[in-house]
């Protein structure tokens, strides 16, 4: 496969490509008025790692049949994501600042009709179980590409996830990795407050599979954790990334309120200043 | 019906190594000779529906053709999400399977009833909803959903109507068959029931009224043109369905023929009545008698309709 990236090398910019990712999602929350920044913000890192030094994937040739797979499975921060594709030329800059404007094809909510963009969420719950399908899928065929999903804490509380970690348990499916973005918010309130995941690691453990807990923000981490997949032992593997709702802009940092406000304003000015100075 | 799909897909899954079916945990001696044949295209995904489903527009992503089986609304409203969403949305080769269309597991109570699942299944997007009536139909739509052909619901009922005197046709999608002819009447039927609507037509025949019946397999793709000269022959169209009469092949007949301005003297949509659930516990014969769709009671009341 053509790519210019160093995969499996920690990319010499990935620091400038996640703070890249945060500029654009603030920028397109901002045009678009639309929800999530905080969400956006806390994945950065952990996407700038994926698509600039992890994922076998190519512009040029989208649907390669050799491509790895990615499914952000918490559709709601497509922001980042579309920033992500930007970054590694999926997508240009210009559309990206269309988000969820009329006629845009950046919905919201991630959409599989955007070149790179695997498969299409915004319900939770649903990217685990077709990762574990297209993980299984490679499995019968002898493919050695990777599935990779990007869950969010509060998406845990599904069940659908919970079967899914089941069948990939017992199925031994190494190809396959979910990340969780565990920055500890949902929608109301904190996770421990809503549904407690905890012991969080452990129950992936019961369930087969082999757990790692990072720091969600630690670029040489999270090049780490990434890099073991397939797995070496036995069966799938989640890196629970610890992580930072809002990371990069003090005042978003932290907050339920701004999983669903819109930057505007001063405060927009104010985000940009801080992001500029990191 | 299920053991000629089994039959039908043992034949397909010989040809094309792709296909992969995948049981939520159901199927004892039925599937079994599918699982001898084939252990690496067969899965049991446990009791989770949700996970099935999922699972399979994930393969299908993957260049798998995916049969997803279960019973009565397991495999369709448990995991309805998941087929709008995961199978439809991304037009996905997953056909959920669903044996035991309608009354089919009368006995084991509303949990089993699958009385909505037409309504339900036919108004996704991209799909091919079917409901076969007879072996030839199982056959024909199971060969034509494994083709690559997109989402595909597939209906199957407990109960096989003896069609040995019909003539199979050319199968095609969107298409009516013609089961038998007549004069006075047209019913449109889709399932098992077809064999209640041959015992009506012959009660009525004794009675001086002669009935055309044509199946309507394909419940999301309706035949427009049979409907419109079944309308011009005999005047008077009705639907028969082991379903609730809200949404289901009763309301697709209804919307083609206004929407075509046909003004047939008599239409009625026969299926289960009512707001309520039907809480009768019993076998599919009776279940139907309790929900006034057998043979007899079709007959009196088409019979009723045409003011005869």
């Amino acid at each position: 496969m053509q790519n210019s990236r160093v995969v499996g090398r920690i990319a010499a910019d990935s620091k400038r490509v996640a703070a890249r990712i945060r500029r654009k999602a603030v920028d397109m929350t901002n045009l678009s008025g639309a929800s999530h920044v905080g969400s956006c913000l806390s994945i950065a890192d952990i996407l700038a790692v994926l698509y600039s030094s992890v994922l076998r994937v190519d512009p040029t040739d989208p649907e390669s049949s050799d491509r790895d797979r990615f499914i952000l499975s918490k559709g709601h921060a497509a922001a980042a994501l579309y920033a992500a594709l930007s970054e590694v030329g999926f997508l240009n800059d210009e559309e990206v600042l269309s988000h969820c404007s009329d006629g845009s094809r950046l919905m919201g909510h991630a959409s599989h009709h955007l070149p790179g963009v695997e498969f299409s969420t915004g319900s939770l719950g649903h990217g685990l179980p077709v990762g574990g399908g297209m993980a299984m899928a490679d499995f019968m065929n002898g493919k050695d590409r990777r599935t990779v999903v990007l869950l969010s804490d509060g998406e845990c509380d599904e069940g659908s996830n919970w079967e899914a970690i089941m069948f990939a348990g017992h199925h031994k499916l190494k190809n396959l990795m979910a990340i969780v973005d565990y920055n500890k918010i949902q929608s109301l309130k904190t996770t421990t407050d809503t549904l407690d995941l905890e012991p969080f690691a452990d129950k992936w453990s019961a369930f087969g599979w082999a757990v790692e807990e990072i720091d969600g923000h630690d670029h040489a981490a999270l090049l780490a954790a990434f890099s073991r997949v397939p797995q070496q032992g036995d069966g799938p593997r989640v890196v629970i990334c610890h992580t930072t709702k809002g990371k990069g802009v003090s005042f978003m940092e932290n907050s339920v309120l701004w999983h669903y406000r819109s930057p505007q304003g001063d405060e927009y000015q104010a985000a940009i200043a801080e992001l500029e100075n990191e | 019906m299920r053991d000629i799909f089994v039959d039908t897909l043992i034949e397909l899954a010989e040809q094309n190594p792709d296909i992969v079916l995948i049981t939520g945990d159901l199927g004892f001696g039925v599937l079994g000779r599918f699982e001898e044949k084939f252990p690496k295209q067969y899965i049991n995904a446990g009791v989770a529906e949700q996970n099935m489903t999922a699972l399979a527009a994930g393969m299908a992503l993957s260049g798998k053709t995916v049969f997803t089986y279960s019973i009565a609304n397991f495999p369709t409203l448990r995991c309805l999400e998941q087929l709008r969403n995961d199978v439809c949305y991304h037009k996905a080769n997953v056909i959920s399977v669903s044996i035991g269309g309608g009354f089919s597991y009368g006995g084991l109570g509303a949990s089993h009833h699958a009385t909505e699942d037409i309504a339900i299944l036919r108004a996704l997007p991209n799909i091919h909803a079917m409901v076969p009536s007879d072996k030839w139909e199982v056959e024909e739509a199971t060969k034509f959903l494994s083709q690559g052909v997109g989402p595909g619901f597939l209906r199957l009922d407990k109960t096989l109507p003896d069609t040995s005197g019909s003539v199979p046709d050319e199968f095609s999608i969107g298409r009516a068959r013609l089961i038998r002819d007549g004069a006075d009447a047209a019913v449109i039927v889709a399932g098992g029931i077809l064999q209640e609507v041959m015992e009506a037509t012959n009660l009525l025949d004794q009675r001086g009224i002669s009935v055309r019946v044509l199946t309507m397999p394909s419940v999301s793709h309706i035949d427009s043109d049979a409907i419109a000269k079944a309308v011009e022959d005999t005047d008077a169209l009705f639907t028969v369905e082991e379903h609730r009469i809200v949404g289901g092949l009763g309301s697709a007949v209804a919307e083609h023929a206004l929407e075509n301005r046909l003004k047939p003297s008599v239409f009625r949509r026969l299926g289960i009545q009512g707001s309520d659930f039907v809480t009768d516990v019993g076998s599919q014969a009776y279940m139907k008698k309790v929900a006034g769709i057998d043979g007899p009671q079709l007959a009196d009341k088409i019979q009723k309709s045409l003011g005869q």
